[in-house]
């Protein structure tokens, strides 16, 4: 019996240890981002664990047929410039089009002059893993690939919350 | 000592376990939302109550992964169904699960599996919980990457059909598919570097249910195969993919014997502030089931985009929508997209979009073979690809304006011209033949402070009256919508759907239905009340209607 609670005793010191590190290495949402393999515009497979960026990620979760999603992109779109200068962000627009409307997304990104990565996401694999219900839905993303900030909507004026939340991640002050 | 040694074991041993994986504990995400309604009786629009009153709608996902390791579940629950959602639902239960593992070269799933073959045309597997749509496969999936650029996936599985008393309820027939794709440039050195960009793929899907008919001889092994490429060069992209369907009779096309096709290609040319898109498409015989006998939006092993715009207005994207006819049709599209420069004269200082879309669908042209039903080939007609006959089913020609004239202020236009052949694809009961409309809408946005906007919309649908001069359907609409936010937590707003043009006068009635909304980080919660109208509800080219209802509907979204 006394065996039985030493070695539970050994058990729960490991759990614990691990618990800690899982903390520290955790942001406040705990969420890592998921591994799911996709295309670009270009047909080039990307995978979405490994992206490869210096600096923070904006995933924007959008579809050709959602206008506050594309409200909200082309908002960023007039400041995206600002923000990659200050804090060295990439914003991932991944299009949740179908193959109903999966050829319109480069029409609708170049014909706007987007300069986002674009990634196309046909049949929800990657909106499933990210536990997304409708779009839009905006991801910040630390350089470590921590989800530090969701946001399930987007009204006018959201993109400086968004903006405020990207400036406090890379320690910047908010612009006024 | 020896307790020392016991624990000090213990800790090894749990430590050891975790170790193996190198993120302990692994990730969970995840997402729920649930939708609660209380209905009224309004019998001036048809609105029923139903016995229960109150009705529920909730699921929630959970996704675990490990590294190389992943699982995921979903639980259902309708108590009962909301109104409008598919009617074989019923019971709280398990929805969905799956296992797998994962790495660079290998990714085996069992369970439920989402997949998707090209363009879907020839398998898709998928789930839009918006419609109650969800017909994956419940089997085995094996992805292959033997090196980059190639990609080779199988799959095998019987179909979620239905959830009833809280149980998947699964397809007759078992689905089998097999699918190949090469990117050249990524898998050939030599051709890395070039700027032509090819893609090649081909797949084979078989599907196997018993022959249930006496009186027919019915192929229980139906095969469908097909190939596609993509290509690529500067600024240029050609797109094409091609699937034939061997016999395969069932209630969708009469139990005739003919082979079926689809064809699809889509040709853009892009640079930086323009978009330019043609698509064309040739169905004929092409619905496939994994049940010969099902019809509507049951057991579809494939999936045949629509070729048209999806619109997002009210009135322009329920009241005359269109989905694919699988039977049959030719159909084609072309949209541009042109942002007039920043700081030129017609594009101000912020730029101007101008953007048109036209598309059009036609029955395809058959030539009668064989009229007689007791011949035994039941092969009934001729046909070719992308040979159309004059049958309309389907043309609209629509154009938008978007401009911003100051920091604070932007305004879109917008103009549709649809015609609809409600003989074919049937939207309506009030209506024979074509159906012709014109709408308006205009859509401003005037942002008050930082945190405060407004937004209001004004549309209006004109029904073209019948040869006699009498009003078509229901005739003419009006709708208009204001929107209040305050960022980034809270929505209002109002919506009133006026049918004034309505040929009974006791049905010129105002929809009216406001909302609120409190939205933080990743939850939502929503409340509405008022009247609904029936219609059509459409997401990605798969409809169902909804009938109208009056009353409260309350919805919480999270994800995690």
């Amino acid at each position: 019996m006394k065996k039985l609670a030493l070695l539970l005793i050994g058990f729960s010191f490991t759990f614990s240890g691990i618990s800690q590190e899982e903390t520290e290495t955790h942001s406040d949402e705990g969420k890592q981002l998921p591994s799911v393999i996709l295309t670009d515009m270009e047909g080039n497979e990307v995978n979405t664990a490994d992206l490869g960026f210096d600096g923070p990620v904006i995933f924007s979760f959008w579809a050709t047929w959602c206008s506050p999603c594309k409200k909200e992109l082309n908002t960023i779109h007039e400041m995206y410039l600002d923000w990659q200068d200050d804090t060295g962000v990439t914003l991932v627009a991944v299009s949740v089009d179908d193959e109903r409307t999966r050829n319109s997304v480069p029409v609708y990104v170049n014909g706007k002059a987007w300069d986002y990565e674009v990634i196309m996401d046909p049949n929800g694999d990657f909106k499933r893993a990210m536990g997304v219900n409708n779009v839009p839905h905006t991801f910040l993303v630390d350089a470590d690939g921590n989800i530090v900030y969701s946001h399930n909507n987007y009204a006018t004026g959201d993109e400086i919350k968004l903006r405020d939340e990207l400036y406090t991640l890379v320690g910047l002050p908010i612009p006024k | 000592m020896k307790k020392l040694a016991i624990v000090g074991l213990s800790s090894l041993l749990s430590t050891a376990v975790f170790a193996q994986n190198n993120n302990i504990g692994g990730t969970i995400t995840g997402n729920m939302e649930s939708t609660f309604q209380y209905l009224n009786e309004d019998s001036l629009i048809g609105a029923n109550q139903p016995a229960e009153k109150g009705l529920l709608n909730s699921y929630m996902n959970v996704f675990y992964r490990n590294g190389n390791f992943k699982a995921g579940m979903r639980i259902e629950s309708y108590l009962p169904r909301i109104q409008g959602y598919p009617n074989q639902f019923d019971g709280t239960g398990l929805g969905m699960r799956y296992i797998g593992y994962e790495n660079d070269f290998i990714d085996v799933t069992l369970g439920s599996i989402y997949e998707q073959f090209g363009s879907g045309m020839i398998l898709r597997a998928y789930e839009d919980r918006a419609l109650g749509y969800d017909n994956f496969l419940d089997g085995a999936r094996v992805i292959v990457r033997p090196f980059p650029g190639m990609k080779i996936k199988g799959v095998y599985g019987y179909q979620r059909f239905s959830f009833q008393s809280g149980r998947v309820v699964h397809s007759d027939g078992i689905v089998r598919g097999f699918d190949g794709e090469l990117n050249l440039n990524t898998a050939i050195e030599s051709l890395k570097s070039k700027k032509l960009k090819v893609t090649l793929g081909g797949s084979f899907v078989s599907k196997y249910q018993k022959d249930d008919r006496d009186d027919l001889i019915l192929p229980e092994n139906v095969g469908s195969y097909g190939g596609r490429i993509k290509l690529r060069y500067k600024r240029f992209t050609l797109d094409g993919e091609y699937i034939q369907k061997e016999q395969d009779p069932s209630a969708d096309n009469n139990f005739n014997y003919n082979y079926g096709h689809a064809a699809l290609i889509n040709a853009g040319y892009t640079q930086k502030g323009l978009g330019i898109l043609f698509s064309a498409k040739s169905v004929d015989n092409m619905s496939y089931r994994s049940d010969r006998n099902k019809t509507l939006q049951d057991l579809l092993i494939n999936y045949l985009p629509s070729m048209n715009k999806v619109h997002t207005y009210n009135l322009v994207a329920t009241l005359y929508p269109y989905a694919t006819q699988p039977v049959g049709e030719i159909a084609y599209q072309t949209e541009i997209l042109y942002t007039i420069k920043r700081g030129s004269k017609l594009g101000g200082k912020y730029g101007t979009s101008l953007n048109a879309n036209f598309s059009t669908a036609y029955g395809p042209k058959r030539n009668a073979v064989n009229q007689d039903f007791s011949d035994t080939t039941r092969v009934m007609y001729e046909t070719g690809v992308f040979e159309m006959s004059d049958s309309l089913y389907w043309r609209d020609l629509n154009f938008n304006v978007y401009k911003k004239f100051n920091r604070n202020f932007n305004m879109k236009l917008s103009y549709f011209n649809i015609t609809l052949n409600n003989d074919v694809a049937k939207v309506t009961d009030n209506a024979k033949g074509l159906i012709h409309t014109n709408i308006g809408v205009a859509e401003v946005n005037y942002k008050i402070s930082t945190k405060h906007s407004i937004r209001g919309e004004l549309q209006a649908l004109f029904v073209k009256p019948k040869e006699d001069g009498s009003i078509n359907d229901n005739g003419n609409w009006a709708t208009a919508v204001i929107e209040y936010n305050i960022s980034p937590g809270w929505f209002f707003s109002i919506m009133d759907q006026y049918n004034y043009g309505n040929p009974s006068e006791d049905l010129r009635v105002h929809y009216i239905y406001g909302a609120v909304g409190y939205i933080h980080d990743a939850t939502r919660i929503t409340a509405g009340y008022g009247r609904q109208r029936a219609g059509l509800f459409c997401v990605g080219g798969v409809c169902r209607f909804v009938p109208a209802s009056n009353g409260l509907t309350l919805s919480i979204t999270q994800s995690f």
